[in-house]
């Protein structure tokens, strides 16, 4: 069916968009900008903020944009004295109400509140509180949030809510009480949040941010008596150069490397070439299931806050979870193992930091079941991209005057199934190239599985192998993982094998990726150009497939045995246990 | 630092979460059902403890901070019971000038109780009101249904101690 258009006019200016669209969307289309704050796209369009605020001819009083429909003949004007002034006096009272410790805030250069002070003229706050105090909760692994800095716009409950279904803050209270906070202002840590980290994102303050664990790292490189070792997750190298003003989808893998030697690591390896390893681990494990009857579908397990949702909110669907660690955890076992034996250090002197795209990382490292039979854990600390770039930043790297370096090959050399990871539907298809070529043992060898790429929230797909059709799914972001197992638990959906992420579109949109304006969070494919350039790595990878990664073979053969085998099950998997939704502390 | 709203434990019996689920049942799935199940869930229990609201997000399915973001959004609800003396001290327009703010805060001072919650033993409950209609004897405070004016933050302690 044609969608109906309808046609107004924007500062006198003839727009003709669809019908039911936002007179803010509507202007963009016009090439006229309208200020916003508590707008994201598709998440939160609620017009509480009132920046956006416009004149409609015949209107009583000003509206807000970004949920005002268009209507045909409709005359807008975003650009009176009245509405300027407006938006100024409503951005001034926002203010007034904010700690400004900008120099030192962690949102610092990058705050979207900052650049819309800056955009509309604000020059002075008639009504500044300079003695708001910070207002921490810090009870977290992986986030700090500061109410002194909240504007109440809502988009972070937004995200909990609506994205990811799990809805673990909210406003709490009223008028000018109101605060975004836990249920009965508890803790974090006392209820299910999964640490994904998608709030931090949608926040357009210092409000929300990661925990900072540069300092552990500085410290770390500083020690002579460590020896520290680096790994960088799929999705942080073709996100980290946003951080450095290059395109999105921009691939630094090369100037990536250069930057974590000259930061100090004694070795740069790579994670990438931990997710072939989960992809012989997993592969193993679904062809054992599908051919001896075990549980089925099989469900991925690479993503930290998918594992503690599943713990949290379906603890009788764990034995359909993949035992094998994430590559983050497969990483650090292998290098204080394999690696720590071969160079001959001792693991206890090696410290494994990661850098991820992810917050829910900072919490995967700190899970006890991970911890490896020699007594250490297997990575020490876990850094977000935006955390490598600060390190970078504060080490007065120029990064894009970087060389393109390689990884250390030892456990750094990886092939393009494990690179496609950082996206959603990448370690299906990764899991897929390995997984069917065994099955029909090497007559079948397809390459690429394009009906699980894509940032739908639900892929389905199958494929008919020899003796049987191989149904698989995959879901990103909660919500619609939740769709996903409530049909396979009510027996509406029929799978065997199913690859959930935590995040909406993959780790190439994780909590700990670089952050942007609403503006672009809302108007650009972010999420589109990250993933295609990881698709456009892989192609150009003279390995695709996880079980020809050289160093993979060469490990099993040295030093492993067999996939799934003894030793393979001791470093590589674990065990996923059920967790009470909230754990309250007692007064 | 633990942070618990609720003062006085659960106690609710069987026959009440009865009650209660009946209620959750009713209205599980249509529109805008959490304000009439907390307000039943208010007339069950006289409160609304953690317990209780936990019980209707699950029961809802719905998440505990919409139960509890509406719970503490709305002045009817209450997630303390009332005290054998219930206070309030009015901060209305009048009071507020004559300096009802220091009044309150004497009263929190004495009893070791914030707005909204109540001592441990039960006994008295504090709350903040808006005029209760007596401008003339600002700032003003009731207990129960005595009604103390003209109040100085020194004269508090002693119309506490009356009250056994």
């Amino acid at each position: 069916m044609e969608q109906k258009m309808v046609n107004l006019k924007i500062n006198n200016i003839p727009v003709t968009v669809p019908e039911g669209t936002c007179v803010l969307e509507a202007a963009r289309n016009a090439g006229i900008k309208i200020p916003s704050l508590c707008y994201l796209k598709g998440i939160n369009e609620i017009g509480a903020c009132r920046i956006c605020v416009v004149e409609v001819k015949g209107a009583k009083s000003l509206v807000a944009s970004c949920v005002y429909p268009v209507s045909e003949g409709m005359e807008v004007f975003t650009n009176t004295e009245k509405v300027r002034k407006s938006r100024q006096l409503t951005l001034e009272l926002i203010l007034s109400n904010h700690r400004m410790d900008c120099l030192t805030c962690a949102r610092n250069a990058h705050c979207e509140l900052r650049e819309l002070a800056a955009e509309l003229g604000i020059d002075a706050v008639r009504y500044a509180n300079d003695e708001l105090l910070p207002r921490i909760e810090d009870s977290a692994d992986h986030l700090i949030r500061d109410n002194s800095k909240c504007v109440l716009c809502r988009r972070c409950t937004a995200v909990c809510r609506k994205t990811q279904e799990v809805g673990v803050i909210g406003p709490n209270d009223r008028g000018f009480a109101t605060h975004i906070g836990c249920a009965f202002d508890r803790d974090l840590n006392e209820v299910d949040c999964v640490s994904c980290g998608q709030c931090i994102v949608a926040c357009p303050t210092g409000a929300l941010s990661e925990k900072d664990d540069t300092g552990r790292v500085w410290a770390a490189l500083n020690d002579p008596a460590k020896h520290v070792v680096v790994g960088a997750a799929p999705a942080v190298r073709v996100t980290l150069g946003e951080c450095f003003d290059m395109p999105f989808g921009t691939n630094v893998e090369g100037k990536m490397n250069a930057a974590l030697r000259r930061l100090g690591f004694d070795k740069v390896f790579d994670v990438e070439n931990a997710a072939d390893f989960t992809i012989m681990e997993e592969g193993t494990e679904f062809l054992n299931r599908l051919q001896n009857g075990g549980t089925l579908p099989l469900i991925t397990s690479c993503s930290p806050g998918w594992i503690r949702y599943c713990e949290q909110h379906y603890p009788d669907m764990l034995s359909h979870l993949s035992s094998c660690k994430s590559p983050q955890q497969m990483f650090g076992s292998l290098v204080k193992s394999y690696y720590a034996e071969t160079a001959g250090i001792d693991p206890k002197d090696i410290v494994v930091v990661t850098v991820m795209p992810c917050t829910a990382k900072k919490y995967e490292a700190k899970r006890e079941e991970q911890r490896l039979a020699n007594g250490c854990m297997p990575v020490d600390i876990s850094i977000t991209t935006r955390e490598l770039a600060r390190m970078i930043q504060h080490a007065g790297i120029l990064f894009d005057h970087l060389p393109d370096e390689e990884v250390d090959p030892m456990l750094g050399l990886a092939t393009g199934a494990a690179v496609i990871f950082g996206t959603t539907g990448g370690v299906m298809e990764a899991a897929l190239r390995t997984v069917v070529e065994k099955v029909t043992n090497g007559a079948m060898k397809p390459l690429e599985f394009k009906e699980v790429r894509g940032l739908t929230g639900i892929k389905e797909a199958s494929y008919d192998l020899p003796g049987k059709t191989v149904h698989v799914a995959v879901a990103s972001g909660l919500a619609s993982a939740k769709k996903v197992l409530d049909g396979i638990k009510d027996g509406t959906m029929k799978y065997d094998f199913v690859e959930i992420m935590a995040c909406p579109g993959g780790c190439i949109n994780g909590g700990g990726q670089p952050l942007h304006s609403s503006e672009v969070l809302s108007f650009t494919d972010v999420r589109g150009l990250r993933a295609a350039a990881l698709y456009k790595q892989d192609e150009n990878m003279p390995i695709r497939r996880s079980h020809e990664n050289p160093v993979v073979k060469k490990v099993y053969a040295e030093y492993l045995g067999e996939p799934g085998g003894h030793k393979a099950h001791e470093l590589l998997h674990c065990t996923y246990i059920a967790h009470p939704k909230y754990h309250f502390k007692k007064n | 630092m633990p942070n618990c709203k609720t003062v006085v434990p659960y106690a609710g019996t069987k026959e009440q979460e009865d009650r209660l689920r009946k209620v959750i049942t009713q209205h599980k799935g249509q529109p805008g059902a959490t304000m009439p199940v907390l307000q039943a869930a208010q007339e069950i229990f006289g409160y609304l403890p953690e317990e209780v609201q936990i019980m209707i997000a699950e029961g809802l399915d719905i998440p505990l901070t919409e139960v509890y973001g509406v719970a503490s959004f709305y002045a009817q609800f209450t997630l303390n019971p009332k005290g054998k003396y219930r206070i309030s001290v009015c901060l209305g327009t009048a009071c507020y000038v004559k300096g009802a703010s220091d009044v309150l805060a004497a009263v929190e001072r004495h009893l070791k109780v914030a707005p909204g919650s109540i001592t441990p033993d039960g006994k008295f409950s504090l709350d903040a009101c808006r005029c209760i209609g007596a401008c003339g004897l600002a700032p003003v405070m009731m207990i129960n249904n005595d009604v103390y004016g003209r109040l100085t933050p020194d004269k508090v302690a002693d119309i506490l101690d009356k009250y056994e």
